[in-house]
């Protein structure tokens, strides 16, 4: 008899277990000791990650020092991803801890995008909250709310790496305004929803796509798959080639999509879904 | 987060109410009902006449049918109507037969009602009337005041009329025996015809109008109704002797009248108001509980002069009257003292007839377009309400009957009803010229329970096709309607109703035919100014279709119809059943509709209608809330979380929290700890900081003054064991405490300034204290359940060593923490099925969420909180003494108690200084004398002692001087809660099976008393559905108090008569049992309360005596007798290991004594089930508690060295004895009861 509200509190209070290790190549005055820390999925990479800087340059000079970016083997983990999404997406099936390699050199600056500072991550984080508030209202909740409001968002994903139930209270005190929706539709305008595949040059896929059909039915995380990517669909007869995979765990395909929207999206107002390759055994 | 909470909570507010139906009868005299869930008129299909008019309270319906006969609707209900008929057999003894029934001529007869002064033989007994069956044949109770008799039944006694003893002695000369047979209500859920005999043969005329109220006036005999009628010839008739056990009533008693009657209302208390034919109004004066009848009338005028009454119609304390020209009147002034008022005020609106419902609620039918008006915002402040609101569903045979609809409109509607009154009863065959509209109308309605026919030929030669019989209200109206204000007399214009001459009625028809437009659509008639619930019809449109009126009528069939769509309702254009088959109504009666102002109707909106999503809410978990995907996501995010973070908790946080301490700052009165006790000024500060663990912690502060001196008290947060709110009519308060002040029984008090302040406070400290010991979502399904006088309702989750021995977790060391709602009591399994019974009997389920009142943000979940309310009587005693001169007089002694007083009698307490209990509380009814006190009391309510205080009887003797009779008042609380309500029989105790069903479509058995005394068993009762579905009705010769069910199907059950019963062959596949096992209670007590663990039996007695049943075995189920383990017990449950709590009545600490103390049973153990001694935990003020969802086994420890005086070490010297006598608290600090008593 559990509560939609512990849906959202095991969401928020999410974290997944990293081993950070230096990458070999990295240049060391001694030998430089594997770092772990607990991940908070809702947050962002270069958000949380000020301990383990702090942690490698210890053993390094600063001259071989830029800007510190992160891969898991081999892949470079692009910080503007929340990282639940690239847990899900690049390491669902790998032992935990998860194993994210660190560096300080050779920045690949095809795959990733420099983040200078936090007010970078801000940036991109209220430019998606606003694109989502655009798809479920013509933008009419983020606009009527003040600067004060949107910095409340903001100090609310800064905060979810703190245990702390107030926070949560203080994010969703304003959240759940983005999370309105009139009786009578039964649903935002249109879910703001982004699918990443592992085996694409695409980013991601995303669509408008209503959570109700024109006749008044629900639509479900099915039926999504079913118009966006229906690939990942498992025909009846075959075993499942795709998982697909929301903040760690694969719900049903007839779950609806609003219920999803509301409880499972991330503090950006997406609802990121990760379709990856089933682990064959 | 406090919003988040509001707005969910009014979205879940509809789902819990009770279903309760709104009455109503169309003008081709076709009963319907609507249910307050449902969202369309059922037809009531069973009458197979018409009806004229219904009057509906919650119980039945009664009604008129066209044969002028009553009729009556008893609701069916999962507990039968049964009566117990008795008779007695009565025996001497003499030497030559024994005992025989030869008695002497002196003696009563050998068969005799209890006095002996009736002469009753078993085949005396005949059923009231055919509406009853006999349940069985007579058999012989051998059940005597609680204790067996022999095999025969038997009681003897030396001579009639004697005292009886059970068993037979040498003096033993007569002997009697009981015979019972019981006979069963069995008409319910159809119309069952009341024969209509007057106590002097059959009644001269035909009834016209009836009226059901009353029952308010008194609560006993209970289901006691006042029914009102009203007959052609403007009589009035009170029908006697209606309550529970006679739904039928007895018989007709005329009632004298200054005139003569048209129609006439009853509300639910001593409000009776009826119409004179002159128009005037007339009130009932005098009912009374001695007389409900009332002694005399008086008139009041009409409210226009000009235009006479109509029709009126009272509830608890309002008045509405129609005058003729339709228009709506509310009668200010009305109260129990002034049951005429003060004066008239006229309402927006035009009616044919009102009707006032539950709650003061009004309904109406309008005289524009006939549809059923809902009288919106009628709250107990603003009784008038203010504005009319359609009741816009559509009827179940809608679709079937829509054959020739396209035609008829509301337009030839109109002509109907100007022609169809006098037609009333009058086949005119041979009638002139009719259109088709008005044809079709005719042809749908007067074959209700027909087919209907196929589309009429529109052939304006054909004959008049038949006329319905039954008119109703509008037959009154139009009778005395404009044309017939001079009346000669009254019998011209009675029989001028059925009976009218010809040429009357063709006239009238002529009459029908050309103006009915002006009649039904003037602009005059469409709303008075300014509302616009009235004003959607079209002004403009209506005119031009005036001026096309008659032409319409005739030809233009579109052209009506379209007409009528505009006037009736814009927003039905589109629907499949469309403006044309709009109901007509003729009368309405929602006095067993159960909704107020705030309730959630689907009744307004016929977009929706049809959808029965809203009927298939059931009471248990809404399916989304089970279904599969969803138990997934959380069964998933649980595993992620195990997966991703159990073994990781080592891992440093990404960021630490910074070290930054959190402090809350406040302003408060602290009770101080020495004496002279008493409110001191205070500081409080809660600083908060994380624990070594990750989890909240924090320091309670309080700053006080002692001499000058600063000083500080604190306490830390994750040693505080509960907050307990204390709220009093005079202070906000709330006590603290930890495992050592609850030894002391001496908590930290605080008040704050406003219950606002209070209650944010408690929401924070709440949170903190769950936050430090890691608790946070819903109680689990092993938690205990408690709750205090209050009626607040706690849980304490069980640590695996709670039932440890020997040594478990000291009780005084629980953490309970508060979850919202009010209740009497709760009752739980360890399957986590919890139901709870409210002061008031309702019965509620516990919904899977927690938080509610108070609590907010995280300690509350957004779903599954739902409004709860609960209501409850406060009393005062008015003290008399009696002096020689003017006999009883408030002028007592001047050592005698106040002459206004509480039950001690030490504390004054007035009808106007005695406040609510607390702020939650309001009133919500006058004071009025309380007959229900134990001990009896005369016609007045009073009740006679010798003196000041002891104990009282309910008649005068010689030897009483003093005198006092309780008065009562309602009050009602409303919060919120996790609970749903189970409607609709309340109950006086429950009990659900400690343990059992594994798999969740498994029944889980539970069983309940009902307040009246009925044993209920409850079917359906799975984890998926907690609610249940129905009750079964289980037999038994007397009225019950208490029931336990064992964790093996062992039922025992507590009767009226202190006796204990034990329910045989209780099985999964027979879950009710076949009968009952009288087990006589111990020695001179009176058993209060029953509690069956896995095998053991407790029970406890009127004198707070503790007992355990000894010998239960397997093949004795019942045991052997009954032991005495403890005194100064109140309450005592029994988990599923067999582990026993009790609330203590009195407990002595070191500081101070509590009165309904948890208590602990420690040293149970299976081959020792009855413990050695008492753990006194949380105290003062605990009403309930039950652990019977605990089924935790403890690791069991082995330790023979264990001695007795261990345990006896745990507890003090004092506690071990408990004592014997009550010891006297009145000089102890009210400090030991945080929640006083």
């Amino acid at each position: 008899m559990a509560d939609d509200k512990d849906v959202l509190r095991d969401v928020w209070f999410g974290r997944i277990p990293t081993c950070f290790t230096l990458y070999q190549d990295e240049i060391t005055e001694r030998e430089a000791e594997p770092f772990y820390l607990l991940l908070p999925r809702m947050s962002y990479l270069t958000l949380v990650t000020d301990k383990v800087k702090k942690h490698f340059l210890k053993v390094m000079k600063a001259e071989d020092i830029e800007e510190m970016w992160f891969d898991f083997e081999g892949t470079s983990l692009k910080w503007h991803y929340p990282i639940g999404l690239l847990f899900d997406l690049h390491a669902s099936n790998t032992a935990l801890p998860w194993s994210i390699t660190v560096h300080f050199k050779n920045f690949p600056e095809r795959d990733l995008l420099h983040c200078p500072s936090n007010s970078v991550i801000e940036a991109h984080f209220m430019s998606s909250i606003k694109e989502a508030d655009a798809l479920k209202h013509k933008s009419q909740v983020i606009n009527d709310m003040q600067k004060k409001d949107h910095k409340q968002l903001w100090m609310g994903l800064q905060n979810v790496v703190l245990c702390s139930s107030d926070k949560f209270d203080q994010f969703w005190a304003m959240n759940r305004k983005l999370m309105e929706y009139p009786t009578e539709e039964g649903g935002f305008r249109y879910i703001p929803f982004r699918i990443y595949l592992t085996m694409s040059d695409r980013p991601f896929i995303q669509k408008l796509f209503r959570p109700i059909s024109p006749d008044g039915h629900t639509h479900t995380l099915g039926d999504l798959l079913k118009e966006v990517y229906p690939v990942a669909i498992p025909n009846d007869d075959e075993s499942k080639h795709y998982q697909v995979v929301i903040h760690g765990i694969e719900p049903l395909l007839e779950t609806p999509l609003q219920w999803l929207s509301e409880h499972l999206s991330h503090p950006d107002n997406f609802l990121h879904i990760s379709v990856i390759p089933a682990p064959s055994d | 987060m406090k919003a988040v909470h509001l707005t969910l909570v009014r979205l879940s507010l509809g789902l819990n109410m009770p279903v309760s139906l709104l009455w109503a009868v169309d003008v081709y005299g076709r009963v319907y009902s609507l249910s307050t869930r449902g969202q369309q008129w059922e037809q009531c299909r069973d009458a197979v006449l018409e009806f004229k008019r219904v009057t509906a309270v919650q119980q039945c319906c009664w009604g008129i049918a066209c044969d002028h006969h009553i009729y009556l609707n008893v609701h069916s209900s999962d507990v039968p109507i049964r009566y117990q008929e008795e008779t007695f057999e009565n025996q001497r003894w003499n030497p030559m037969d024994n005992f025989s029934d030869h008695l002497l001529p002196s003696d009563r007869w050998q068969w005799s009602n209890i006095t002996g002064l009736e002469h009753q033989p078993l085949d005396s007994f005949f059923l009231p009337s055919t509406n009853w069956e006999w349940e069985g044949d007579w058999y012989i109770d051998e059940n005597f005041g609680g204790e067996p008799t022999e095999k025969e039944g038997w009681t003897y006694a030396i001579d009639f009329p004697a005292t009886y003893t059970k068993d037979k002695k040498w003096n033993s000369c007569v002997r009697r025996r009981r015979w019972i047979r019981y006979r069963r209500y069995k008409a319910t859920d159809t119309w069952a015809k009341i024969p209509s005999e007057g106590h002097s043969g059959p009644l001269p005329d035909p009834f016209n109008d009836i009226s059901c109220g009353g029952w308010e006036i008194s609560e006993e005999p209970r289901g006691r109704l006042s029914l009102w009628a009203v007959s052609l010839q403007g009589k009035v008739w009170f029908r006697e002797g209606i309550h529970h056990h006679s739904p039928e009533g007895d018989g007709w008693e005329e009632v004298s009248l200054p005139g003569e009657v048209v129609q006439i209302s009853c509300g639910p208390g001593d409000l009776v108001w009826a119409v004179l034919w002159e128009g005037q109004l007339i009130v009932r004066e005098g009912i009374t509980r001695d007389c409900p009848r009332g002694s005399s009338w008086v008139v009041v005028d009409s409210p226009n002069p000009e235009a006479g009454a109509i029709h009126v119609a009272v509830g608890d304390n309002v008045v509405w009257a129609v005058t003729k020209d339709n228009k709506i009147w509310y009668r200010r002034g009305i109260n129990s003292y002034n049951p005429r008022g003060s004066g008239w005020i006229g309402m927006i609106g035009e009616m044919v007839m009102i009707n006032v419902g539950l709650n003061d609620q009004v309904w109406g039918i309008s005289c524009e377009d006939r549809a059923v008006y809902f009288r919106q915002g009628v709250t107990s402040s603003e009784l008038s309400g203010k504005a009319w609101k359609a009741v816009n569903v559509p009827r179940d045979g809608d679709i079937r009957s829509h054959s020739s609809a396209s035609s008829s409109s509301l337009h030839s509607a109109g002509c109907f009803f100007s022609g169809e009154v006098r037609a009333q009863s009058v086949m005119s065959e041979d009638s002139d010229t009719k259109n088709g509209p008005q044809r079709a109308v005719l042809e749908v309605g007067a074959c209700p329970s027909s087919p209907p026919p196929d589309p009429p030929p529109v052939d304006p030669d054909a004959p008049k096709p038949r006329i319905p019989k039954v008119t109703s209200d509008s037959f009154i109206s139009e009778m005395l309607s404009d044309r017939k204000v001079k009346r000669e007399g009254p019998t011209t214009a009675v029989t001028a109703g059925p009976s009218i001459p010809e040429e009357e009625a063709s006239l009238r028809e002529a009459d029908a035919k050309s103006p009915p437009l002006a009649l039904v659509l003037s602009p005059s008639l469409s709303g008075g100014p300014g509302d616009p619930q009235w004003s959607n019809v079209d002004l403009e449109e209506t005119q031009t279709h005036l001026a096309v009126g008659p032409a319409g009528v005739r030809g233009d069939t579109a052209d009506t119809c379209s007409l009528s769509s505009v006037a009736t309702y814009t927003l039905c254009q589109e629907e499949p059943y469309g403006a044309d088959e709009h109901p007509l109504w003729a009368w309405v009666s929602g006095g067993g509709c159960g909704v107020d102002c705030h309730s959630q109707l689907n009744w307004f909106n016929s977009a929706t209608a049809l959808s029965s999503s809203v009927q298939s809410m059931s009471l248990s978990i809404s399916p989304a809330q089970t279904a599969a995907w969803r138990k997934q996501i959380f069964e998933q995010l649980s595993e992620r979380s195990k997966r991703e973070m159990d073994n990781f908790k080592h891992y440093e946080q990404a960021i630490e929290q910074s070290q930054s301490v959190w402090v809350k700052k406040g302003a408060m009165q602290w009770w101080r700890d020495w004496k002279p006790h008493k409110w001191v000024d205070v500081r409080f500060a809660l600083e908060q900081f994380s624990g070594p663990e990750g989890n909240q912690d924090g320091i309670l502060f309080l700053y006080y003054n002692f001499n000058e001196e600063k000083k500080y008290l604190h306490a830390f947060i994750n040693e505080v064991t509960i907050l307990v709110p204390v709220l009093n009519d005079s202070k906000h308060t709330f006590a603290v405490y930890t495992a050592e002040r609850t030894k002391q029984r001496w908590p930290i008090r605080l008040a704050a300034a406003t219950e606002l302040e209070m209650h944010d406070w408690l929401a924070l400290l709440s949170v903190s204290c769950c936050d430090s010991r890691g608790i946070q979502g819903p109680p689990s399904k092993q938690a205990l359940w408690s709750v205090t006088c209050k009626g607040d309702v706690f849980v304490c989750e069980p640590s695996p060593s709670l039932e440890a021995c020997p040594y478990p977790t000291p009780c005084d060391q629980m953490f309970w923490h508060q979850v919202g709602g009010h209740l009497r009591l709760v009752e739980c399994n360890s399957l986590g099925v919890v139901w709870g019974v409210g002061y008031d009997h309702t019965v509620w389920v516990y919904t899977g969420g927690y938080g509610g009142g108070f609590l907010q943000g995280l300690a509350s979940s957004t779903d599954n909180i739902y409004t709860q309310t609960d209501v409850k009587c406060v009393y005062i005693y008015e003290n008399q003494r009696w002096n020689p001169v003017t006999g009883y007089t408030n002028r007592g002694l001047p050592t005698d108690r106040y002459m206004w007083s509480d039950a001690t009698g030490l504390q004054e307490c007035t009808k106007a200084n005695t406040k609510p209990p607390s702020p939650h509380w309001t009133w919500v009814a006058d004071w009025a004398i309380d007959y229900g006190i134990s001990g009896g009391t005369d016609r007045e309510g009073w009740q006679y002692a010798a003196d000041f205080p002891t104990s009282y009887h309910g008649h005068k003797t010689l030897k009483d001087f003093v005198r006092r009779r309780r008065w009562a008042r309602k009050c009602k609380l409303t919060t919120t809660g996790p609970w749903q309500e189970v409607p609709p029989i309340p109950l006086s105790d429950v009990t659900i099976i400690p343990c059992g069903a594994q798999s969740i479509v498994e029944p889980i058995p539970l069983w309940a008393i009902s307040n009246k005394g009925d044993v209920l068993c409850r079917l359906g009762v799975t984890l998926l559905t907690p609610a249940g579905t129905s009750w079964l009705h289980v037999g038994t010769d007397q009225p019950f108090k208490s029931i336990s069910i064992g964790g093996a199907n062992q039922v025992w059950a507590i009767a009226r008569d202190g006796s204990a019963f034990y329910r045989g062959s209780v099985t999964a596949q027979s879950p009710s049992g076949d009968c009952w096992y009288h087990i006589p209670s111990p020695v001179r007590q009176k058993l209060q309360q029953v509690s069956v663990g896995r095998t053991s039996v407790y029970t406890v007695d009127q004198h707070g005596n503790l007992w355990f049943r000894q010998g239960l075995t397997p093949s004795c189920p019942q045991g052997s007798s009954w032991e005495h383990i403890s005194n100064n017990v109140r309450k005592v449950s029994v988990g599923p290991l067999d582990q026993v709590w009790i609330i203590a009545d009195k407990v002595q600490g070191s500081h101070s004594l509590s009165c309904g103390t948890v208590c602990h049973r420690l040293g149970v153990q299976p081959m020792e089930p009855k413990g050695q001694s008492w753990d006194y935990g949380i105290g003062g003020g605990w009403d309930h508690i039950t652990v019977r969802g605990n089924s935790f086994e403890a690791p069991r420890v082995r330790m023979p060295s264990l001695t007795p005086s261990l345990t006896a070490s745990l507890t003090d010297p004092l506690r071990t004895h408990p004592p014997r006598r009550p010891l006297s608290f009145r000089n102890t600090e009210e400090n030991g009861n945080a929640v006083r008593c």
